[in-house]
């Protein structure tokens, strides 16, 4: 029996239909319908219009942007650290840094409830610091490594091109080094920030009291308002699909230099 | 300055990695200002180390490296007024054609105005007029290669350095790329050192070219000297084709190699062992009863604007290149006038390395024991009941202070794929071999560091890993005081 291009993929289209498209629809179908069946905007309305789902959105963003600065902040100089040194243990200590990824998620969470119980006395004191440190915790690996993988690429002759052409260690950093790992930034940036505005597990599991959206939609499904939490998934697409196309100039880029991701 | 016009000198320089690995040893080169100078060697052989130690990318171990004489072996690259022309270009993708070229005029801080009219007048210079906001990306690897030449030369270098720029491009394009940077070299008058592995590149640029190997300086010479009086087997054996014999003085002007008797120009003492090189456009075939020497025709290969006809003349396999064919088979007569034949006094290939003495007063080699007697080696020395070995003095003789050499002939040593030979005294691998008309003449690398020089009939492959069987009985041994 001779498989052609067509019977091969078969059972991607299947699962495409089946996980992708046919949920998409749904979610569109319950945002733009009210509990009777009927076409309704007022779902959408309601989201722009109420200060609670506006106030966590930018709630949200807030915690986002924070993480994302925080892991950039840490990650840029490890990976560009381990990328650099001429280490021999330099697949260790990337291996150290992965390694949380590869422990059970609630565990670690789990771990730094505790450690910074001990520490803050009572969690319940600082939500906002508590979401960004849990969260940076869980998503630093996916800034480093993107980071990482460009700046280990670069081709090491551009560097000593800057210099041979008058640069000093500091001024070939700024001006060939950075703009050159901006694909590997971009990549780290849209794997956390993303994901930071809706991993409310997080927060849940540091007994956390603030909102995020993830956790507005888990409220408006679990009171069953299945229309109205997916809008608000909806709407969340919506800033997702904006995101990409802001970054996507950096898109080819990436792809150009072998792919910044993993 | 009045250093007698060398603008760049390179003394004594040593270049020793972390891993104990030499790639450049006692280096020695006076280059005079606005000379083109070639380095030429085998992949490998240190010539880009030895470029690297003069942009500052690489600092030398030992030695100094004096700019207009001023020591500079230690300045980081930005503070040298070199630049460099890079293997692979290295343009910066993220800038375009002209702020490629800028950057090293804004690191200056040039005024913004001067800057344009630099780039544009090195743009015309390289024949890209007009590409200023072009990307990197949209361009051919000869205008690539023309912008990384552009941005080096418009910080108006004092030395300007090619690492092998021309090995990306095509043939057709590396010929002409070849006599432009020619060209531009007599116009600006820029000291410009080169690097390459490719003979006929070097040939034909080069005021002076400097033949490498293994980390060393083979030859220093102009173009027509390399070629015509090359300094030993390897340089004849890497500039272009060579016939290469062993052979010896018969006497005044008068040598034999390759089964015949040669008359010669070179005045070597008669009795001294020599290597022949015979250019295969130097040999002249004649009718079967005429010639120093005869041979069969074994092949013929057209290359255009001659023949490369091959001819086995007893063990010997001689090249030639000739404008007339010849058919395999043909018996034929060859040729050759005293001033085709290169004579040079022949290196001394005998191996000698160090062995120890063990702790059981045996001789050892890489942790094997050599069956020959001590007693004979050492004068006056015997051995008691215990097998230790005393001196004349009745003294038990310390291991340590005892230091032998053995020696022996490349041809006395054998090679062995199986490594796990029980004769096998070391292995090693294959790293450089010549022919010599009938043998090869291979030099092994071993892991103890000591090179070995072996003859063998058969063709081995380079990096080929070999086991050594040196036989006990064929070392001269000798004790070092």
């Amino acid at each position: 029996m001779k498989f052609s291009r067509k019977t091969l993929g078969i059972p991607y289209a299947v699962f495409l239909v089946l996980f992708v498209a046919a949920p998409l629809l749904v979610l569109f179908y319950y945002a733009f319908t009210n509990g009777q069946g009927q076409f309704t905007v007022q779902n959408l309305t309601d989201f722009f219009t109420d200060p609670n789902t506006l106030g966590t959105l930018f709630y949200s963003l807030l915690i986002a942007a924070a993480t994302t600065a925080l892991c950039l902040l840490l990650a840029y100089p490890a990976a560009y650290i381990l990328a650099t040194s001429r280490l021999k243990a330099k697949s260790v200590i990337i291996m150290i840094f992965v390694m949380p990824m590869w422990i059970n998620f609630s565990l670690r969470i789990t771990a730094l409830k505790e450690i910074l119980t001990v520490i803050e006395g009572n969690l319940a004191f600082y939500p906002f610091l508590n979401s960004v440190i849990g969260m940076t915790y869980d998503f630093l690996p996916f800034m480093i490594l993107p980071i990482y993988n460009t700046i280990v690429r670069l081709d090491g002759s551009l560097i000593e091109a800057a210099k041979d052409l008058g640069a000093n260690d500091r001024q070939a950093f700024f001006r060939v080094t950075l703009p050159l790992s901006v694909p590997g930034i971009v990549s780290g940036v849209s794997m956390v920030f993303l994901p930071a505005m809706t991993n409310y597990v997080v927060l849940d599991m540091l007994y956390n009291n603030t909102y995020i959206m993830g956790s507005l939609i888990g409220s408006y499904f679990s009171a069953y308002n299945w229309h109205g939490g997916s809008m608000i998934a909806l709407v969340l697409l919506g800033i997702i699909c904006l995101f990409t196309l802001l970054t996507g100039g950096m898109e080819t880029e990436d792809a150009r230099t072998g792919g910044a991701l993993l | 300055m009045g250093n007698n016009g060398n603008i760049i000198e390179l003394k004594h320089i040593t270049k020793v990695y972390e891993d104990g690995f030499a790639a450049v040893s006692d280096f020695n080169l006076e280059v005079k200002r606005g000379e083109f100078v070639t380095f030429l060697g085998p992949s490998g052989c240190g010539k880009t180390t030895t470029l690297r130690m003069i942009a500052g990318f690489d600092l030398p171990t030992e030695g100094d490296i004096l700019l207009n004489g001023k020591d500079i072996s230690q300045l980081p690259p930005n503070m040298r007024p070199i630049n460099t022309v890079f293997q692979r270009y290295a343009l910066f993708p993220h800038m375009n054609i002209f702020e490629n070229i800028a950057f090293g005029l804004k690191q200056k801080k040039m005024p913004k105005d001067e800057i344009r009219r630099k780039v544009r007048k090195v743009l015309e210079l390289v024949d890209l007029e007009g590409f200023e906001h072009r990307s990197v990306s949209t361009l051919s690897g000869g205008q690539q290669q023309r912008v990384a030449i552009a941005r080096a030369l418009v910080n108006e270098p004092e030395i300007l350095l090619l690492d092998e720029p021309l090995g990306a491009l095509d043939l057709k394009m590396r010929k002409e790329m070849q006599l432009e940077l020619k060209a531009m070299h007599d116009e600006l008058g820029i000291t410009f050192i080169y690097v390459t592995h490719d003979q006929e590149e070097a040939l034909t640029m080069s005021d002076k070219i400097v033949v490498m190997s293994e980390g060393k300086i083979q030859q220093i010479g102009t173009p027509e000297d390399i070629y015509n009086e090359p300094a030993n087997a390897f340089v004849a054996d890497f500039i272009g084709e060579s016939n290469i014999f062993n052979g010896i003085m018969t006497g005044p002007m008068k040598a034999r190699f390759a089964g015949g008797e040669f008359v010669c120009v070179d005045d070597v003492p008669e009795g001294t062992q020599i290597t022949a090189v015979v250019r295969p456009e130097d040999i002249v075939l004649t009718g079967p009863e005429r010639g120093q020497i005869r041979g069969r025709v074994i092949s013929v290969i057209f290359k255009g604007i001659h023949y490369e006809i091959t001819v086995e003349s007893g063990r010997y396999e001689v090249v030639i290149q000739s404008t007339k064919s010849a058919k395999v088979g043909d018996q034929v007569g060859m040729e050759v006038e005293p001033d085709g034949i290169h004579i040079m006094i022949a290196e001394d290939h005998t191996n000698v390395f160090n062995v120890d003495m063990n702790r059981n007063h045996r001789l050892e080699f890489n942790g094997t024991e050599l069956n020959t007697s001590l007693t004979q080696l050492i004068r006056g020395s015997h051995r008691n009941e215990n097998h230790e070995l005393l001196d004349e003095n009745g003294e038990v003789i310390d291991p340590e202070k005892v230091r032998v050499t053995a020696a022996i002939e490349p041809q006395d040593i054998r090679m062995t794929d199986d490594t796990d030979d029980e004769n096998v005294l070391i292995e090693g691998t294959i790293s450089n071999l010549i022919y010599k008309g009938d043998h090869y003449s291979y030099v092994i690398n071993t892991e103890l560091g000591q090179d070995f020089i072996v003859d063998d009939e058969y063709l081995w492959n380079m990096g080929d890993l070999v086991g050594l069987i040196i036989p006990i009985d064929k070392m001269r041994f000798t004790l070092k005081k």
